[in-house]
């Protein structure tokens, strides 16, 4: 009881499945308040799958989802992020033909404080400048990376409680990674708790207190990273070496 | 410049912008719910019924109240047909707005029966004034202007507007606007409401034009308006509006450039450049962004 009352959220049983294909296949998480934990796996895992079912953009065929102890089964999605919940899906998802600074302004759709959300606006300008340099240009211009900024700043203006990411890195040249990763540890110290889906495990693992490594639909692992780096199971689950899970 | 060449400029710009504003009342609705609501031309004939309805009041109470038809149509059909099938396959929502027309066409036959009939509508616009040194019909220079303001006011609306930007993102990725909060109901509300709003101008302007109503008289705008948001590039605005003005010019054009014999297939050739176009630039002259399957 206690546990699941500390837990911001808390995912049990959760099935997707696609025809008759299972995606998911009854996968268990919680993440406590503060924390911040990631989701690993190589291609095909369906971690996307997973992401995208906890935020409702795509229907679970069973389980169940709680957010501070809400069930979110039947809460519109437009309705989450005024609940707390922000998520940067993969492909990041910008408004190309929209300008920097209305994409920013989408981000704080639910928002009421107006001036709060200018001053918010301005200290993210102060972490990403080159958001502010090209505030009046049309998002589409922007580069992997910027993009990639632009999201997460976008996700950040709704003051979420939990920021969820898919794929931060996808498709990021190394020293942009860096970046978005620094940036990523910045927003934990703000309090803001993440999960994180990566198939670059080490990028991860730097940064998470808990991860889980999923295959096949379902989590055969989880624990601290540096325990998981050291786990001979690790390698095998990532990599397939002896390990009969399918993946879809 | 002579009278004969002001005069069929004056015609091009005016039927321009009414398949501008037809354009871009279906492209709006296209653009947030994937859906071609050929059930637009209802909308038109709705408008104009309720004027005849209300032949003898003060033209401007009589406007408003089309206008107030319109947009209530528009809502109605929103809620009860479209709102269900929402996030349904783009073909089985072209199907349904064929049944959504069929059935709106058909009450008003009912009601109304299938012939026109006579309204002497704003009868003044019919009279000529001198401009620019030539004499010109008011009726036309009214259109111009009236379209000219509603576009400028509606992309006005879209550019400066909390709402209106919500309304562009919604129609970039719809699933995306939803995640950041944006309300799809409110969004897809207000699109219908305005295409309705749009429909009841184009209605008003082509009843005081022909001085007649009937329960088709909104599809041949329609379908000619749907050629435009193509060739304007589907699924964006500003293509809907030039690709809507463009296809309604070329029409006037067509009637007055083509040698006298094969005028009676003006849209032969009306349709010829659609296919050029189309062949050239297969994403339409200003192609939407971010055109792509939604989760």
């Amino acid at each position: 009881m206690s546990e699941r009352e500390r837990a911001l959220l808390a995912v049990s049983g959760l099935i997707v499945r696609y025809g008759r294909i299972a995606a998911v296949r009854g996968v268990d998480l919680e993440i406590r308040a503060g924390e911040i934990v990631s989701i690993v796996g190589p291609n095909g895992a369906g971690k996307t799958s997973l992401l995208s079912a906890i935020f409702g953009v795509i229907p679970s065929a069973g389980g169940d989802v709680r957010f501070a102890g809400d069930r979110l089964a039947g809460v519109a999605l437009e309705a989450l992020v005024g609940k707390g919940i922000a998520f940067v899906p993969e492909g990041r998802r910008i408004f190309a033909s929209l300008t920097v600074a209305e994409n920013l302004a989408l981000g704080a759709t639910v928002r009421r404080d107006n001036g709060q959300v200018h001053a918010d606006r301005e200290r993210l300008f102060a972490t990403f400048p080159i958001l502010a340099a090209r505030r009046r240009q049309p998002a589409g211009l922007l580069s992997g990376g910027e993009q990639q900024q632009l999201a997460i700043a976008r996700a950040l203006l709704s003051r979420p409680k939990l920021l969820m990411l898919d794929e931060p890195s996808l498709g990021l040249a190394p020293a942009i990674i860096d970046q978005v990763y620094g940036l990523l540890r910045g927003i934990r110290a703000e309090g803001v708790t993440i999960l994180l889906v990566e198939q670059n495990a080490e990028r991860a693992f730097a940064l998470s207190d808990r991860a889980y490594v999923m295959r096949g639909g379902e989590f055969v692992l989880n624990g601290a990273p540096k325990a998981l780096s050291a786990d001979p199971r690790f390698d095998a689950a990532y990599f397939g070496i002896g390990m009969s899970g399918a993946s879809p | 410049m002579s009278q004969p060449i002001l005069q069929t400029l004056a015609d091009a710009l005016s039927v321009g912008g009414l398949y501008a504003l037809t354009a871009l009342g279906i492209g709006l609705i296209f653009g947030i719910m994937r859906l071609i609501n050929f059930a637009h031309g209802e909308l038109i004939a709705i408008a104009g019924y309720t004027l005849l309805a209300l032949f003898g009041m003060p033209p401007a109470a009589a406007i408003v109240a089309a206008a107030a038809a319109a947009m209530l149509l528009a809502l109605v059909t929103e809620r009860l047909a479209f709102r269900p099938l929402r996030g349904a396959d783009p073909a089985t929502l072209l199907i349904a707005s064929f049944a959504v027309s069929f059935f709106l066409q058909k009450t008003l036959i009912l009601f109304v029966g299938a012939r026109p009939k006579g309204i002497d509508f704003l009868p003044l616009l019919g009279r000529q004034v001198d401009a620019l040194g030539v004499r010109l019909r008011s009726l036309e220079i009214v259109a111009i202007a009236v379209s000219a303001i509603l576009l400028a006011a509606l992309s006005w609306f879209l550019k400066a507007t909390r709402f209106g930007l919500e309304m562009r993102a919604a129609a970039e990725d719809f699933t995306m606007a939803r995640v950041l909060g944006v309300r799809a109901n409110r969004v897809i509300a207000t699109a219908f409401a305005i295409s309705g709003l749009l429909a009841a101008t184009v209605s008003c302007l082509v009843v005081a034009e022909t001085g007649v109503v009937q329960p088709r008289m909104g599809l041949q705008l329609t379908i000619i308006a749907f050629v435009g948001t193509v060739i304007g590039g589907l699924g964006s605005l500003a293509g809907a509006a030039l690709g809507g003005f463009l296809v309604g010019a070329a029409t006037i054009l067509l009637q007055a450039l083509l040698p006298p014999d094969l005028r009676a297939f003006r849209e032969a050739f009306l349709f010829l450049a659609v296919t050029l176009v189309l062949v050239l630039r297969p994403r339409g002259l200003i192609p939407a962004r971010g055109l792509r399957e939604r989760i």
